[in-house]
């Protein structure tokens, strides 16, 4: 069991959903009810895999890559299948393999229009393909094209199953995220000719079991991070700037933000749900798995910068949300001010800030997940989203009123659910970022983040005041569509609920097991703590000022 | 100097190497005999004898690639390498995919069928001779060989008046082309003394050859072939012409026809003036950027699918120019290259192929090539609707369909050199793969997002032939996304060994 685990259990996990799709795509469209068991089977199956994985893993062990795969896929580019999971793609994972049928579960009864449920689920399980296999791709072009395959699934789900604007907000959402990932494409091009393979020691080879002739040039994203050591400072400047476009796009950052709220405004709700819970997640991902771990040096270089967008994006995206007269667009634009404390962790290039990204990623998951399951319901009962014409859900459909009410207050960051250990120990991690870049920028940052989280507690109480509390608005007072939650809707919701709380509970379950990936995966001079360790390591001293090590700033930060 | 009576030599002849030519022209013979002796009677089986007939050459192109030695004949006028085959067999698939498009349109319009089958196996017999051509003159001959039957196919549709004036342009244009390209060509015979594309190159590199005169054959050669390949300036007959020729003229005119105007510019570049970079390079890079961003930019103005398609192809044709641009820079560079290029035409014919494959079936319901008449045509032809979007998003180069991977090696080849002209190309090409995204998402929308025009839902007939067209490049598009070795492990071939093909290794191998 444990070999064919190690053997097959990723490719399984990704492939599987594509199997799924095949088969339903065999099944003639008018036969509904097996095209829905059979997502759901599928998708299930893929969520046994997942239980497998997660059981199997070596928890001691997460700072490495386990079930990993390494066979030859396309020889002229020296691009090879390579797959493996470690503790910063496993919770990713997971969360992508729980989405997908809970997604199915809660479009069972009710599909958008044009209905055509075959179409609708098939691109749903491609989706899946694509998220988990960006999730564990190990080589730069694989990951490229688990990153693309996503892409059109998503841009037909807005552009036949979306709202009124669909045509508009569709191709913005493929324009956008393409214009990105070429531009990513170039940078990985320029890293792959860049970095040589000869600096790569024996040690590091054997250690990942590379017994195979590597070429003069590699995709490996294990072995890049050593590879690209030697490439000079002004070149990994210029590869880091196409990264942070195609990964910053994707995020999305200010200012490339302008695409998310009009996608998520128009996407049916199952693909709101999965945007916001997995797709943005793919850009943040690609910050701390291939963009921070392969070019430390620009990524110092880059910090102040990602941090700035980053608290312009909270600050905005919460100002945005203020504005708002519709509720999923005001989601949207959360979603925009919580990914930027995601960003504001990883710009502090400190273990501590890409943890908390990691974990704020998985809390963005489930509660804007569940936030955009919400507005969806409500759509379907109230045929609009207009907040102005909500009110009195909790009068009407008191149970959805309080899942509203508790999912509103794990977005804002309540202590004791999973939104708080996603935002505080960012903010707290910029008051002493690593090495090289600059402290007091970051408390600057500090202090606005700080101020951010105000504003969201302040634009989502506002948001569950005026859809929640109160009477309903005449028109819809005695409209019996209104009802509350339904079977399907608790047996989707449950899992995210829980995950929440017990999450929020128990936040080691999940630091525990990003913290040996993080650190791993960062470069050791971004965190030594002395001049003789600095040299020992061979850390540059432009880039790292060990000389500044001494002074009182630090040394009063180990001790706050 | 006449003394001596000149005494004729047979030249030695390779059979096997020119087997592929010759069962050709036996297949173009025979369509031809039995259409002079079955009259009437032939025209049920013609379609399928052409298309056999267009296959059978991939036999001896097999055993020779199986062979794998490099054949030389005519005193080097005539090779038969990897690059060779390869380039051939694209022809022949191409040429075979053309006819099983051809085959209910041709029939369905009653048009003649028995001479377009005739001059379709001419027009692939020049461009497989194309393919193995390494002398000015065995060029043109093959160049002319090519066009002629195509600007005949052009006007297929006499009775329409498009028709006329897409044969009527082509033709013009073509010719002038020609006149160019003969010009071009005799320039630089004056100044080589040679018309042995190994020899150009020899003396082209000489330290003492005369500038002006090499660099205006050198252009003029490369504006002659730009005209074929409709790359941007020289592109203006490309859209009117595909748009009035019937659409499997105007399939095999934009792929088997643009490739092997692509062979011969690779052929002129990578054997017949490798040594001159310094007036290639610039040319080819001003061709392929201006090609991909006029090409992607008109595109975006297109009404009519046929001549959106050309001009997508105009651009196709400058993501194909773009390596020849940091070719000269070292022999891995030309390498990489040359392989990129192939890559990309192999895979480019599938999938544009496959896309006109759609668009002659959706006419056959809709009788337009009207970019608004695919709205809906999700809800009444799904297996139509899937195919173009995969064809569709293969040419914009989203994986995992095909035309990523021929994307991804053109980057590669630009890249790799490190110089900044390769990479500044490279950003151009991802700029403009964004831009051609927006045409061809459009279109995907429409398919699938759009209602039916006027709710007719009556279904679209596809035909075995044109289904089974259909089947080949879907599932060979899908094949070449996900495992690009599929065509990668026949691709990697080389043209820089020209130095080894002189006569004395052609003797050798003679005598052998």
């Amino acid at each position: 069991m444990e070999d064919f685990l190690d053997s097959w259990g990723l490719s399984l996990a990704v492939f599987l959903p594509l199997v799924g799709a095949a088969v339903m795509m065999l099944v003639p469209k008018a036969m509904e009810e097996v095209h829905k068991q059979l997502a759901l089977l599928t998708s299930l199956a893929v969520a046994v895999i997942g239980v497998l994985l997660l059981t199997n893993f070596d928890f001691d062990r997460s700072g490495e890559l386990q079930y990993v795969v390494d066979k030859e896929w396309i020889p002229v580019v020296s691009s090879r299948y390579i797959v493996g999971l470690d503790g910063i793609s496993l919770p990713l994972v997971l969360l992508a393999m729980l989405i997908i049928p809970l997604c199915i579960v809660y479009s069972w009864n009710h599909f958008p229009e044009p209905h055509d449920p075959k179409s609708f689920l098939i691109l749903m399980l491609i989706l899946q393909t694509g998220m988990i296999g960006s999730f564990v791709a190990q080589d730069l072009v694989l990951f490229f094209v688990f990153f693309e395959v996503v892409l059109l699934p998503m841009f037909f789900m807005i552009a036949v199953w979306g709202g009124e604007n669909r045509r508009y907000a569709s191709l913005k959402f493929f324009l956008y995220t393409l214009f990105g990932s070429a531009l990513m494409l170039v940078s990985f091009l320029a890293l792959f000719f860049l970095a040589e393979t000869a600096d790569i020691s024996a040690e590091t080879l054997a250690r990942f079991g590379i017994d195979y002739d590597l070429g003069a040039h590699t995709f490996d994203m294990r072995l890049l991070p050593e590879a690209a050591a030697g490439i000079a400072q002004s070149t990994g400047l210029w590869l880091f700037a196409g990264m942070f476009l195609g990964f910053g796009i994707k995020v999305p950052m200010f200012p490339f933000h302008t695409w998310l709220p009009d996608a998520h405004t128009q996407a049916p709700t199952v693909g709101s749900v999965i945007l916001a819970a997995v797709l943005l997640k793919l850009g943040t991902y690609g910050f701390v798995r291939i963009a921070i771990p392969i070019l430390p040096e620009a990524a110092v270089e880059w910090a102040p910068w990602i941090g700035l967008l980053a608290v312009i994006g909270i600050i905005y995206g919460a100002l945005g949300c203020l504005a708002q007269t519709d509720m999923k667009r005001l989601i949207a634009f959360s979603s925009v001010a919580h990914m930027g404390f995601v960003m504001l962790g990883i710009a502090t290039l400190t273990s501590f800030g890409i943890n908390a990204a990691v974990f704020g990623m998985v809390a963005h998951g489930l509660i804007t997940g569940m936030l955009f399951f919400l507005a969806g319901s409500v759509k379907e009962r109230y045929h609009t989203l207009e907040i102005s014409r909500l009110g009195g859900l909790l009068v009407q459909a008191p149970r959805m009123g309080w899942i509203l009410g508790f999912s509103v207050m794990a977005s804002l960051g309540l202590p004791g659910l999973a939104g708080f250990w996603g935002e505080f120990p960012a903010i707290l991690a910029a008051y002493d970022p690593a090495n090289g870049v600059p402290v007091v920028v970051f408390r600057t940052y500090m202090v606005v983040a700080a101020l951010g989280t105000v504003l969201a507690a302040g634009y989502l109480l506002w948001l569950l005041q005026r859809t929640a509390f109160g009477t309903p608005k005449e028109e819809f007072a005695d409209d019996p569509h209104i009802h509350d939650a339904t079977v399907p809707e608790y047996v989707a919701w449950a899992p995210l609920l829980v995950l929440i709380v017990a999450l929020g509970i128990f936040p080691n379950l999940l630091f525990r097991t990003t913290d040996d990936a993080v650190v791993a995966s960062l470069d050791a001079c971004l965190s030594v703590e002395s001049t003789s360790e600095a040299d020992e390591l061979g850390c540059d001293p432009d880039i790292f000022e060990t000389a500044d090590l001494g002074e009182p700033a630090s040394a009063e930060t180990a001790e706050g | 100097m006449l003394l001596e009576p000149l005494e004729f030599i047979r030249p030695h002849i390779d059979w096997h190497a020119v087997a592929p030519e010759l069962t050709l022209l036996a297949v173009g013979a025979i369509l031809t005999l039995v259409d002079v002796i079955f009259l009437e009677r032939g025209r049920a089986y013609v379609s399928s004898l052409a298309g056999l007939g267009l296959l059978a050459p991939m036999i001896p192109i097999i055993t020779l690639a199986i062979d794998g030695t490099d054949r030389s004949l005519f005193g080097g006028a005539y090779v038969v390498d990897d690059f060779a085959l390869i380039t051939k067999a694209i022809f022949l698939g191409s040429g075979y995919l053309v006819v099983l498009l051809s085959i209910n349109y041709i029939a369905d319009g009653d048009y003649w069928e028995n001479e377009y089958y005739g001059l379709v196996a001419s027009s692939v017999l020049g461009m497989v001779v194309m393919a193995s051509a390494r002398d000015l003159i065995t060029i043109f001959v093959a160049l002319e060989l090519l066009s002629i039957p195509a600007y005949l196919l052009a006007t297929w549709r006499k009775r329409d008046l498009k028709s006329n004036e897409a044969g009527l342009k082509y033709y013009l244009m073509g010719v002038f082309a020609s006149a160019v390209l003969l010009y071009g060509m005799s320039l630089l015979f004056g100044v080589t003394g040679s018309t042995k594309l190994v020899d150009i190159n020899a003396a082209l590199s000489a330290p003492d050859s005369s500038e002006a005169v090499i660099t205006l054959g050198i252009v003029f050669v490369v504006a002659g072939f730009a005209f074929k390949i409709s790359a941007f300036p020289f592109h203006t007959w490309a859209p009117d012409t595909y748009e009035g020729a019937p659409t499997p003229v105007t399939a095999f005119l934009s792929v088997a026809s643009k490739a092997a105007g692509f062979v011969a510019i690779l052929l002129m570049l990578f054997v017949g003036f490798y040594g001159r970079d310094d007036v290639y390079q610039p040319l080819m890079w001003f061709l392929a950027a201006a090609s991909m961003t006029a090409g992607n930019l008109m595109a975006l103005r297109q009404r009519n699918i046929v001549r959106m398609m050309a001009y997508s192809g105009i651009a196709q044709a400058g993501y194909m120019l773009a390596p020849l641009a940091i070719a000269g820079d070292s022999p891995e560079a030309a390498d990489a290259a040359l392989s990129a290029i192939v890559t990309y035409l192999a895979i480019y014919a599938v999938m544009n192929l496959g896309a006109f494959a759609v668009i002659i079936a959706v006419a056959r319901k809709t009788r337009s090539a009207d970019i608004e008449d695919y709205r809906g045509l999700f809800q009444y032809a799904p297996g139509l609707a899937v195919a173009m979007t995969v064809f569709l998003m293969a040419l914009a180069g989203i994986p995992p369909l095909g035309g990523w991977f021929a994307k991804l090696d053109i980057f590669l080849a630009l890249v790799q050199p490190g110089s900044p002209e390769g990479v500044i190309l490279a950003g151009v090409l991802a700029l403009n793969s964004v831009i051609a995204l927006a045409y061809y998402a459009g279109i995907a929308r429409r398919i699938w997002a759009d209602p039916v025009p006027d709710g007719d839902m009556t279904k679209v007939s596809v035909p075995p032939a044109l289904l089974s067209a259909l089947a080949i490049t879907a599932v060979v598009t899908l094949l070449f996304g996900v495992f690009p070795r599929a065509v990668t492990d026949v691709t990697d071939v080389s043209l820089l060994h020209g130095d080894a093909m002189d006569e004395d290794a052609d003797l050798a191998q003679a005598d052998g």
